[in-house]
């Protein structure tokens, strides 16, 4: 079994489609409106988009795509801190890919490293502290974002160059964490959603538990998925059902990757080396309580935003820019006024635009509109 | 008593040092030993042994051959500039040939610019050319006429190397995108994205282990096979940089068509599709150099292909989708779930997923 084919097996999904369309079709809706699911993760967006899930719905089943992309939720301002570290000669700023092209308030990063910084993809902070070990009279910084899916392993990068009694190694911590998203979204008087997809690396590390407090407290269903299609198309499933019979519940569908209890190693190396920040500025969400991780005292000299000085400017996201109502869910990429116009993948306004996970730079890509609507433009719901 | 002064030949091996200087891009007598030694004595060809300023082919050749001639150039800055299944010699060869034969053009002769960072090792150079010159006698070209250049230290890459091809057009071949229509085939000749995810596994930055190599080989062989097998080839195109992916969108808006390709129908290498699993990458946009994307009209599709997989770089040769009178311009892809969605232009280069 290779966990990958088996999951993609065409004839299955027929027939999950089809059990969706009869589920849908049994449950009885308040508003004259479609059933309203939201996955949270981009890597959920990217794989809806990828294999073009969203076309083989039922039209009473809608699907919104949610805040759960760490690059696209990055703020200029940050952006523009990276830079300011970056430009300094005798650091080596490493980051994930994705990262390198969203827009600060004068450049990127990537129009930075054509610039002259030294700036550089890696593939995990194991290989910015291998940089940092081969590159002694040089400052490597490791650009850290995600959510709690990779805030472990920069916890033990750090714990790892800590061993070792690394000095020209830091981060820049810009990881955020899922649940205050989840409860910024629930919490938006915009939305009027029926049920969630829960993220399943995220769920890999901290377990579905977490979740608890959106089924007790605000009734919604919530199924954890994994990736792979037959995965979403059972999530849905899964959860049509609990409307269906009017429970709310959080049920692992990705159990087999997703531990209930989570990962306490993973866990143990995060809460060593992190604490919660007491609010964190997110791009089109605004600050968010409790929503962002720092490094503890303990840990001072393996923090970039001790270690250097940073312009930390609150930097207002361009006037066009509606990055914030789609990471909510309010509006579709393409009701978004500038989506293929003046912001494309080439010419991005915002982050959702740069990002793989992005659901703009998704339905660009994959459900492209160019200019051109293929389908008839919904009003956008009052905000 | 006289002693005779005997001029012996020149020594074979006329380079003893073991990297590469400045002074052997001066213009001096260290630069015509490396050239002797390593270029000439390799391509061994004699337009090239003239060593004169250009090389002088004869007309009537290209006569004999066609009534057009074909002409492109290209550069090669690979790296690594070793990899598994070839180096940046053999690429540059074949990626000249290939340009010319996608052409329908019998490739005829090479020219090759290097530009070389001082403190490469004679030995690497050697191999390169060796590997050229291989790439050449295989593909029927020579190599005829060239250029050297010494650069300091980190102002280039360890080695670019800049080539040029010429060619010539047999008569009857009307290759040409215009002629794409609604309802042809596109075919390609065996598995999809070799040299991109080899050269990604080569660099060594991914700490995998895939046992990938590059497909980069000589297509002129094929592509005539091909042509013989179905007259009526449209439009035919190598999917280098930017993969499979690319070129349909190139044909698609060259020619005002859409085109629907099958995702079962894409075929990949078993280590090839884990690695882009693995990574988060499309195969659809990774480079190819030893394949080619044929547009055949329908009728003629079924001898194409048997054709092609006649010949040992056509094994795998199959029909990956087909024109229609969609959306001009536009790429989609059935999936494999029969859901739909669009094949776009890479923006930028692909990006790993973070998480």
């Amino acid at each position: 079994m290779k966990y990958v084919d088996e999951y993609r097996d065409p004839v299955k999904a027929r027939a999950l489609v089809h059990e969706i369309e009869t589920l849908a079709s049994s449950i009885k809706t308040s508003a004259d409106r479609p059933i309203q699911i939201m996955e949270v993760c981009g890597g959920h967006t990217h794989s809806i988009f990828r294999y073009g899930i969203e076309g083989m719905l039922p039209k009473s089943v809608e699907l919104v795509h949610g805040p759960g992309c760490p690059v696209c939720v990055l703020p200029m301002g940050r952006v523009d801190d990276c830079v300011a570290i970056a430009e300094r000669p005798e650091v080596i700023f490493t980051t994930f890919g994705d990262a390198m092209r969203v827009p600060g308030s004068r450049k990127s990063l990537l129009q930075a490293k054509a610039e002259g910084a030294d700036i550089r993809m890696v593939y995990s902070p194991m290989d910015a502290l291998a940089l940092a070990r081969r590159n002694p009279t040089r400052e490597v910084v490791f650009f850290g974002i995600g959510f709690e899916t990779t805030i472990p392993s920069t916890a033990l990068t750090v714990l790892q160059a800590e061993r070792e009694g690394i000095k020209n190694f830091s981060v820049f911590c810009n990881h955020i964490t899922i649940v205050p998203t989840i409860k910024a979204i629930l919490d938006s008087p915009d939305l009027h959603l029926d049920g969630f997809l829960g993220p399943g690396h995220v769920s890999m590390v901290i377990g579905t538990a977490p979740y608890e407090f959106i089924a007790r407290f605000y009734g919604k269903p919530m199924v954890v998925a994994g990736f792979e299609p037959l995965d979403i198309l059972q999530s849905i499933w899964m959860v049509l059902k609990q409307i269906k019979e009017s429970r709310s519940e959080i049920e692992n569908q990705y159990a087999r990757v997703v531990p209930t209890q989570g990962n306490a190693r993973a866990l143990r190396a995060l809460a060593r080396v992190y604490e919660l920040r007491e609010f964190f500025e997110w791009r089109g969400l605004g600050s968010i309580d409790h929503s962002g991780v720092k490094l503890r005292a303990a840990y001072a000299r393996f923090d970039a935003e001790r270690k250097f000085a940073v312009p930390n400017a609150k930097m207002a996201d361009p006037k066009s820019c509606q990055c914030g109502e789609v990471l909510k869910g309010v509006i579709k990429p393409w009701q978004c006024k500038v989506f293929g116009t003046a912001c494309t993948p080439e010419t991005p306004l915002g982050a959702l635009m740069v990002s793989s996970e992005g659901a703009c730079a998704a339905y660009y890509q994959y459900g492209g509109v160019r200019g051109q609507r293929t389908e008839p433009v919904a009003e956008a719901r009052a905000v | 008593m006289t002693v005779p002064i005997v001029i012996a030949s020149r020594p074979r091996d006329k380079v003893h040092v073991p990297t590469v200087t400045l002074a052997h891009g001066g213009g001096g007598k260290a630069m015509k030993d490396l050239i002797d030694d390593v270029f000439v004595e390799t391509f061994d060809n004699p337009l090239l042994a003239a060593l004169d300023d250009q090389a002088r082919p004869e007309l009537a050749e290209f006569a004999r051959l066609g009534d057009r001639v074909a002409f492109t150039t290209d550069s090669f800055v690979v790296d690594p500039l070793i990899f598994p299944g070839g180096d940046i010699g053999k690429l540059a060869v074949c990626g000249t040939v290939n340009d010319l034969a996608v052409g329908g053009a019998i490739p005829l002769y090479l020219s090759c610019g290097f530009i070389i960072e001082e403190g490469v090792s004679i030995d690497l150079l050697r191999r390169i050319a060796r590997s050229m010159a291989a790439a050449a006698r295989e593909a029927g070209v020579q190599i005829v006429t060239g250029d050297t250049k010494v650069v300091n230290k980190s102002a280039c890459d360890k080695m670019f190397i800049t080539t040029a091809g010429i060619g010539a057009i047999p008569p009857d071949l009307r290759l040409d995108v215009g002629r794409v229509r609604a309802d042809d085939l596109v075919l390609v000749n065996g598995l999809l994205g070799d040299h991109g995810a080899a050269i990604l596994a080569a660099r060594g930055d991914l700490a995998l282990e895939a046992p990938i190599a590059s497909d980069c080989a000589c297509l002129a062989g094929l592509i005539a096979a091909l042509l013989t097998a179905a007259p009526d080839t449209r439009f035919i195109r190598d999917p280098t940089r930017g993969g499979i992916a690319t070129v349909l969108n190139e044909i698609a808006q060259a020619a005002r068509v859409a085109i629907e390709i099958e995702e079962t129908a894409t075929p990949l290498r078993e280590e090839v599709r884990a690695f882009c699993e693995i990574l988060g990458l499309d195969p659809l946009y990774l480079a190819n150099e030893g394949k080619i994307v044929a547009v055949v009209p329908p009728e003629q599709a079924q001898q194409a292909i048997a054709a092609m997989r006649e010949h040992p770089l056509g094994r795998a040769a199959g029909i990956v989708g087909r024109v229609t009178s969609g959306q001009p311009g536009r790429v989609t892809m059935q999936t494999i779930l029969g859901g739909s969605r669009i094949v776009d232009m890479l923006v930028g280069e692909q990006m790993p997923r973070i998480c």
